[in-house]
């Protein structure tokens, strides 16, 4: 390990590395007089502990920020696991091009939860597993399952997945929730007179934010059987699918009687369903604002927000343990 | 700029900038008490000798969220005009193109033209003017690159993965997160738009690492405002050019 090349290698992605180091000189030095004594084998151990001292802020975020933080990561292993279980699942049958598609789509989540877990430090929510997951969504047999063919009804916090189409739908489905939850999310990483560590977590959402709407598209084309297609769905989202898609049973408090990928949120005026047209701090119908073609580009132009206690109800529909101390999404 | 593949491509690595680094390496490596003075010394070898791009003749954004609003509405601007072009061009024309893809320039024609519309509305008398796009490195009828001039996926491509970085790497500079979350409400469309374009150029290339990191972070790779201007201003017309002194 080089870690003088490490150091160098970041300095190109964040050039004020060094100075972050510099303005913790003290750190910075006792490190370097520790790394005298330590062997090879301690050095990662060593060089994390460098790095937390540079970037470490955990401590001081405020808590609405470690709160947003924390829906994103859950929501964040909720889909990991799902694609890992779904590329594990020989009865998918899924095609090369699928496999390829939720193996990139897999890596992504899994480097969103490294993310998130490194700037939440020590208020980051416990390390999830496959079984903290019910896909079936029966709550771990506490219910009658709303998706039998994602993983049985005797192991549904382990079965396999056997439906490609259920299994597309869904996908579809949850990876839309978390784009409409970290729309939902962003102003409180954006409080008034944010710090600049604020800020670039503000910034680092965002660039999470619209890679979970790339994906929402490529499963889109996947679930129309491919870009070439002209069947449904679009890869962005049109107005007939508010009232087409089912709602979810509502596991929390606080969010509408109807939750849904798709549906309101609460309040309704911050957070109307994904069939919405009327934009800006003053409303316009974006439908009329100029001559369009098509009668659903104003819906499709603008995806929308979603509040966290709806965003968690309907989460934890997917949870093995929804309730209590050890519960997810609450 | 005149090779339109470079609107494409990962910046070049500057040779003097890398010799830099590796001076600044051996400084480190072999002088622990410059430590002391390092924040100095990297002073005077800081990242800031990019070119200028203010030459005097740019039309500034503006500042704070009316900066940020017309810097977005400059580039749904670009993306309206583009694809109003693309549409009434030779590839979109032609009977052996895919409905498919004549259904997705439509639809982008339509989401941009709105973006552009509603943000010229919401800007009022605040609004910069409408702005003068210059395609003359786009071949409008050629699916994909083929000579010299930009396909108009290639193009779209472009115009598309720039909106997304452009928007993520705006947000900070916004202070009333009603135009937070509108930004948000539009970018995450831009990213659906990317996404598919880029499907559409080449299979599972969704989140390539031009565009994303995929191997450390998974997140965008988001562009700040004057890095997002060099590349706009190559498809804009003189006296239509643009800065965003202020953004920063």
């Amino acid at each position: 390990m080089d870690l003088f090349q490490i150091i160098d290698d970041i300095s190109k992605v964040d050039p004020e590395v060094y100075d972050r180091f510099d303005s913790r000189r003290a750190a910075f030095r006792n490190f370097l007089g520790f790394g005298k004594k330590v062997s090879a084998a301690a050095l990662p151990l060593a060089v994390s502990t460098l790095f937390n001292k540079a970037y470490g802020q955990s401590a001081a975020l405020p808590q609405a920020v470690i709160d947003t933080l924390n829906l994103a990561l859950q929501l964040e292993y909720l889909e990991y696991f799902y694609y890992d279980t779904a590329l594990s699942s020989s009865g998918l049958n899924l095609t090369a091009e699928e496999t390829r598609a939720f193996q990139i789509i897999r890596n992504d989540e899994q480097l969103h939860i490294n993310t998130l877990r490194s700037t939440l430090g020590s208020n980051a929510f416990r390390v999830l597993t496959r079984a903290d997951f019910d896909y079936t969504g029966s709550q771990n047999k506490t219910r009658g399952a709303l998706f039998p063919a994602l993983g049985g009804t005797s192991t549904p916090t382990s079965g396999q997945f056997t439906d490609k189409a259920v299994f597309l739908t869904v996908a579809q489905n949850f990876v839309d929730t978390g784009v409409r939850a970290y729309k939902g999310g962003a102003p409180n990483l954006n409080p008034p007179n944010a710090s600049t560590a604020v800020k670039d977590i503000l910034e680092a959402a965002l660039n999470i934010h619209s890679v979970e709407a790339r994906h929402s598209s490529r499963i889109r084309s996947l679930r129309r059987g491919g870009v070439q297609s002209t069947a449904l769905p679009k890869s962005w989202i049109t107005p007939d699918e508010t009232p087409a898609t089912p709602p979810l049973p509502n596991g929390g408090t606080q969010a509408p009687n109807a939750v849904g990928p798709y549906n309101a949120g609460n309040p309704l005026a911050n957070y109307p369903p994904e069939s919405n047209v009327m934009q800006g701090v003053t409303p316009v119908n974006v439908q009329t604002v100029t001559t369009v073609a098509s009668s659903t580009a104003g819906a499709e132009a603008f995806d929308e927000p979603l509040d966290a206690a709806t965003v968690k109800a309907i989460a934890k529909n997917f949870a093995a343990v929804p309730t209590g101390t050890t519960g997810l999404f609450n | 700029m005149n090779n339109p593949h470079n609107y494409l491509a990962e910046p070049a690595a500057d040779p003097g900038h890398a010799a830099t680094n590796v001076a600044r390496r051996d400084f480190l490596r072999y002088s622990g008490a410059g430590l002391a003075v390092g924040g100095l010394w990297l002073a005077g070898c800081s990242k800031d000798s990019d070119t200028p791009t203010n030459n005097g003749n740019l039309l500034d954004v503006g500042s704070g969220d009316t900066g940020v609003l017309n810097y977005a509405y400059a580039l749904e601007q670009l993306e309206a005009a583009f694809y109003a072009q693309v549409v009434a061009g030779g590839y979109f024309s032609s009977t052996s193109t895919s409905a498919a893809e004549k259904a997705i320039f439509n639809d982008l024609k339509d989401h941009e033209a709105i973006h552009a519309a509603f943000f010229k509305n919401a800007l009022g008398s605040a609004a910069i003017k409408a702005l003068t796009p210059d395609f003359s490195n786009i071949d409008f009828s050629q699916r994909t690159t083929t000579s010299g001039k930009l396909g108009v996926l290639n193009a779209a491509k472009a115009f598309e993965d720039l909106g997304v970085a452009a928007y993520n790497g705006a947000g900070r500079y916004i202070s009333d997160n009603n135009y937070l979350t509108l930004a948000g409400k539009i970018v995450s469309v831009e990213a659906r738009h990317a996404a598919l374009i880029r499907e559409l150029l080449g299979t599972n290339t969704f989140v390539d690492s031009d565009v994303v990191d995929i191997t450390t972070t998974g997140m965008e790779k988001s562009k700040k405002p004057k890095d997002v201007l060099a590349i706009a201003n190559t498809f804009l017309a003189d006296g239509s050019k643009l800065s965003a002194n202020k953004l920063n």
